[in-house]
């Protein structure tokens, strides 16, 4: 067991106790689940200098059977690609458990059990190296979410969360599908030798059977993104899930789709990835601009993020489906920065929830001479999330947007009105929420934040700036993967189509 | 030489009185702020007297690196990035003294420090930029400090509002600066701005007259939204929402000159591309008239000098786009001497009467607060281009530049340079001459030393700051562009000024009457050029209000409430929780929907056939 199996299964273990503390306890759940996030948390900062020594390569693997027939192994390693991701889901579970500490007073357990079985499901996503384990996580981390949604949620908690159900599931279905009829190939689930196979040429794939397969896996994976037009159960989601849910579904759930574009789709089927690219980087688009314009008429502040979150997104997915270095690199730095400032914003809504109890814009209104920090901080995520150099985003939005200019000018002109949209709906929220004068009943409710509050979200802030400055610190080994990944969507074309083919392709970017 | 440290002194004091400002004492507040701006204007010197022919370049870190892409943190100094950095650094250090007087009655009076700290960052890291990217860092990071600064009486709504449209006007020309930089990088392969010059420069022509006119109209968009010109100029006077030293240091002196610096710097880029330096010439012959013909109308104090910093940018823009570069320098550095000034005597002149700012309730100010008042006149004779006075020296190198680019420029900035000295002195006289028309409920007083010694130093260089030979100091950098001396032509240009001087003493100080009777007779176009031409309007109809109305009607309820939603609830109408799925799956209805995503899934690979394999 090394110390990747640990972080997985840590959380699972840490599940299980949880569900025997006593139900009259809340305050050990929550301690438990804090100390033992936390922990969970530290281990998986070694992983970082593991990985990033050589991140091309697949560090920290276990590799053995699991079931027999079907022949599936439990096989994990992580790499450039995912160590970040499965750091930020890590970072982000002891911040949830905080959040939550006053938010949730019903179902305290329970709540705390699932948090802790999301983070399990979800780390397993990231470090899977098998299709069907792959599989069996994306599964688990929907259960919790599905619970933390239905139980703990707003008024229409139950249609959300069967919407996000029903949606993820059709998905998932269309993903099974892909999966077995590979394995029917293949006779392995196992990612390392169907790659190698994809390669080699051992398993020969029709081009039909390759854009079908690829359209199972990308619609899986289109719906958790979620790429336009498959957005919809993301507003409701968002809106009825108690804060930590909102943080966890927008953090790091939404990037188990944009992840699995990268991981699977690219190097699986790199000619119907690029065949499709124009089709859908336009829903890219399309998403940037339409999600930018919805998120400026909401009138509710988590609707608003979410549609800004679907604006975000679709900058990830151009990064990808441009096929260049840095519209790459900078898709897979924007998963991280959208993790960070939109798990931020979230967590501030949650704030202003916890005091006013409504999520309406128009319930607040000067904020900002009430609680100056808390308004600052907010304004700083703001900014932070429209894209202003040295914060975060801008350094994945940049190197999305170069990439996209590389392989098609007009993709980063349209992708650049995004830009400017984001100006207009963060700011316009922030005026009507923070600044003015403030109500009478408002300044009854409101108060600055507490330590526990500053305790949660200055790492967040701490890392905007961290992200924004110094790039280095994270960039290289996601960009030593990417270029991997990059040469594999070429590498494997090759047996099918002709060296014309990938020369001209080669040239255009 | 430690370049890094002339931006980052400000930057620590900002953070220090962001951080610790409300349990600071006021004292300290002030050195915090003062003393970090004083030092890097002494630093800035102590570059000045080190700077040889060569520039001075220093590295720090690598901020971004992604495949052939490198952005490092690259400071340089050549003649420009000097001439810029003691404009802003010494207006800066003025301003920052000068406000520790101006805003001592003002609440949130560390934050204000702070904000204007972190703008000198900001403005610094923009002119030491090496490459086009850290360049970009600071063109956003102003953007943002003048969005809080206009933003500063933040309970007000005109305020925030001011400050929202400030910001998101500036995004509009950011979009356009961040085209720019992404062909830049497609096309040299680098955004250092040195391997981009060379490389524009070794283009050959048949590739050049595309894409470098792509690259100067690009950067032109973004130049036009952060110095205010047409059609992005509307930011600029609401942005006087703001306190008047910012109004001075952000929105006249320093910051709205960073397009003219652009692209100047940028020149090599604009020199290939005759049709972008042709647009450049346009917009800013275009933007002169049209505002200085606003300003004429104007009575708020602080409104008529806005309108006349648009004027005079496009005035720089003209130098720019006739070739004249360092004229237009040479304009940034008079402009910021007497335009700071007319601010800060402006903000002098609020202070002595409590906050009023219309020029209708002021008059006869002069023996009230002399220092302001002569101070002031001194501005005004700058800005008019009184014969050696800075702005006389500047415009006529303008003038003249445009003259040698097409006679017909040289009129219409002739009559425009008559417009300024009409308007500038029209408020000047109604301001300080005649009755006192207004009722402060004290007697005005004249402002303290730490205000007036500002006033009284910018004075002194607004009117011999023009013997500063800053086209001869920039020739390395920017070339030779000093045309024929034609003493003609000076005359022409003088005499505009001293005629718009002369009308203005007629109509306000000797025919009092006869405004109104102009304003009467004119009706229509008096009202149609009062009201800004209704530009604002304009865009709110035609732009602002459909794409809001479109977005919350069609996009929001339709598309995605009504359409999508519609789908997806029609397909799962039934289920009401878990139960509901689960009995939706025995109905068989499921089917449906899987039909409806495979149907969807052949219509895309149909689609994609037809295509055949689109790329």
């Amino acid at each position: 067991m090394n110390l990747l199996d640990f972080v997985l299964f840590a959380p699972a273990a840490a599940f299980v106790i949880a569900l025997l503390i006593p139900r009259n306890n809340p305050g050990l759940s929550r301690m438990f689940t804090l100390g033992a996030s936390l922990v969970i948390f530290l281990a998986s900062l070694l992983l970082i200098g593991g990985v990033s020594a050589a991140p091309r390569e697949f560090r920290f693997v276990t590799d053995f059977q699991w079931i027999q027939s079907p022949n599936i192994r439990y096989h994990i390693g992580l790499d450039g690609l995912s160590l970040w991701l499965v750091v930020l889901t890590t970072m982000l579970t002891p911040i949830a458990a905080l959040i939550s500490w006053t938010y949730i007073d019903q179902r305290v357990k329970e709540f705390y059990a699932f948090l802790l079985l999301l983070e399990f499901g979800v780390i397993g996503v990231f470090v899977s190296l098998d299709l069907f384990l792959f599989f069996v996580f994306w599964e688990v981390s929907l259960v919790p979410m599905y619970f933390l949604v239905g139980i703990w949620g707003h008024e229409r908690r139950i249609y959300a969360a069967v919407k996000f159900f029903l949606y993820t599931m059709v998905g998932s279905m269309m993903m099974l599908a892909s999966m077995i009829w590979l394995y029917g190939k293949a006779g392995s689930f196992d990612y390392g030798i169907i790659l190698d196979g994809l390669r080699t040429g051992k398993i020969a794939l029709t081009s039909t059977e390759q854009l079908l397969l690829f359209l199972g896996f990308f619609l899986a994976f289109a719906i958790k993104v979620p790429l336009f037009p498959l957005h919809t159960w993301l507003p409701d989601a968002h809106v009825e899930a108690p804060t930590a849910g909102s943080v966890m579904l927008a953090s790091v759930m939404l990037k188990m789709g944009t992840y699995g574009l990268v991981r699977y789709n690219l190097p699986l089927f790199p000619q119907a990835s690029r065949d499709s690219a124009p089709w859908i980087v336009s829903l890219a688009i399309i998403g940037i601009i339409y999600g930018a314009l919805v998120a400026m008429v909401q009138p509710n502040m988590k609707k608003l993020v979410a549609y800004s979150s679907v604006s975000h997104l679709g900058f990830v997915v151009l990064g990808i489906f441009s096929f260049t270095q840095q519209g790459l690199d900078g898709a897979v730095y924007q998963m991280l920065n959208h993790g960070v400032s939109t798990g931020a914003l979230f967590i501030l809504v949650g704030y202003l929830y916890e005091r006013r109890h409504s999520l309406e814009i128009s319930s607040y209104g000067g904020v900002a001479t009430l609680a100056p920090w808390l308004s600052t901080v907010f304004l700083l995520t703001t900014f932070a999330s429209i894209g202003l150099p040295t914060l975060n985003n801008f350094v994945g939005e940049f190197l999305v947007l170069q990439g996209a200019a590389k392989a098609n000018f007009s993709w980063a002109v349209f992708a650049a009105i995004g830009v400017i949209l984001s100006a207009c709906y963060m700011l316009w929220m922030y005026q009507r929420a923070f600044l003015g004068r403030a109500g009478e009943s408002l300044a009854h409710h409101m108060h600055d934040l507490s330590p526990r509050e500053w305790a949660a979200i200055l790492p967040l802030v701490a890392l905007m700036i961290w992200m924004g400055v110094y790039s280095q610190s994270f960039l290289p080994p996601v960009s030593a993967q990417n270029a991997q990944i990059l040469e594999q969507t070429k590498r494997n074309v090759d047996f099918r189509v002709s060296n014309h083919a990938i020369q001209e392709l080669g040239n255009v970017r | 030489m430690n370049l890094w440290l002339i931006p980052t002194l400000p930057l620590i004091g900002a953070a220090v009185n962001g951080l610790f400002g409300r349990r600071m004492p006021r004292m300290a507040i002030n050195a915090v702020a003062v003393l970090s701006v004083v030092a890097s204007f002494l630093l800035a010197l102590n570059v000045f007297n080190n700077l040889g022919d060569q520039p001075i370049v220093e590295r720090y870190f690598t901020w971004i690196a992604s495949g052939a892409l490198t952005i490092p943190v690259e400071f340089a100094v050549d003649r420009l990035t000097m001439v810029m950095l003691l404009i802003v650094t010494g207006i800066g250090s003025l301003i920052h003294v000068y406000a520790v007087g101006y805003m001592a009655h003002e609440g949130g009076y560390y934050r204000f420090f702070s904000y204007l700290n972190l703008f000198m960052f900001f403005m610094l890291v923009l002119v030491l930029a090496n490459n086009y990217l850290l360049l970009f860092v600071g063109w956003e990071g102003v953007g943002l400090c003048s969005y809080l600064l206009i933003g500063f009486y933040f309970l007000e709504n005109w305020a925030t509002s001011a400050g929202n449209k400030a910001f998101i006007v500036n995004r509009i020309g950011d979009f356009g600066f961040m085209l720019a930089m992404l062909l830049m990088f497609n096309q040299f392969g680098s955004l250092d701005i040195p391997v981009v010059l060379e490389g524009a420069k070794a283009l050959p022509v048949e590739h050049s007259a595309g894409m470098l006119t792509a690259i100067g109209l690009l950067l032109l968009v973004g130049a036009a939204g952060k110095s205010a010109q047409i059609p992005l100029y509307v930011w600029l006077p609401d942005a006087m929402a703001g306190p008047t030293p910012v109004s001075a240091l952000i929105h006249a002196a320093t910051m709205v000159t960073a397009g003219v610096y652009v692209v100047a710097r940028s020149s090599a880029i604009f020199t290939h591309a005759p049709i972008a330096m042709d647009t450049v010439a346009i917009i800013g012959l275009a933007t002169a008239v049209m505002a200085a013909l606003i300003g004429v109308l104007q009575n708020d104090i602080k409104k008529v000098f806005a309108y006349s910093t648009v004027s005079q940018l496009g005035y720089m823009f003209l130098a720019l786009g006739v070739g004249a570069f360092s004229a237009g320098i040479y304009h940034v550095m008079t402009h910021a001497f007497f335009k700071a000034l007319l601010f800060l005597g402006a903000g002098s002149v609020i202070h002595a009467l409590e906050g009023e700012q219309d020029i209708r309730n002021m008059g006869g100010l002069r023996s009230k607060i002399p220092i302001t008042f002569v101070t002031l006149m001194a501005a005004g004779l700058a800005i008019a281009g009184f014969p050696y006075t800075s702005g006389y020296f500047s415009k006529d190198e303008i003038l003249l530049a445009a003259h040698h680019h097409s006679p017909w420029m040289f009129w219409v900035g002739v009559f425009t340079a008559g417009l300024t000295a009409f308007y500038v002195f029209r408020c000047l006289l109604l301001t300080f001459f005649g009755e006192y028309r207004g009722h402060a409920h004290h007697p005005p007083h004249e402002s303290p030393p730490v205000m007036w010694i500002p006033l009284a130093i910018l004075a002194v260089l607004s009117l011999g700051g023009g013997f500063i030979a800053i086209p001869h100091y920039l020739e390395p950098v920017l070339g030779h562009a000093g045309q024929a001396h034609d003493p003609t032509l000076v005359i022409i240009a003088t005499s505009a000024g001293l005629i718009g001087i002369a009308i203005a003493a007629w109509m306000y100080l000797i025919a009092p009457g006869v405004p109104d009777a102009i304003a009467r007779t004119f009706k229509g176009l008096y009202n149609f050029v009062y009201n800004k031409f209704y530009v604002d309007e304009a865009y709110n109809a035609a732009v602002i209000q459909p794409v809001i109305e479109g977005s919350r009607i069609f996009l929001w309820r339709g598309v995605d409430a009504g359409l999508i939603d519609g789908i997806v609830n029609g397909v799962g109408k039934r289920s009401r929780g878990l139960g509901g799925i689960l009995r939706l799956a025995q109905s068989g209805n499921i089917r449906n929907y899987a039909a409806w995503v495979v149907m969807g899934s052949i219509l895309v690979i149909v689609f994609l056939g037809f295509s055949g394999g689109a790329k």
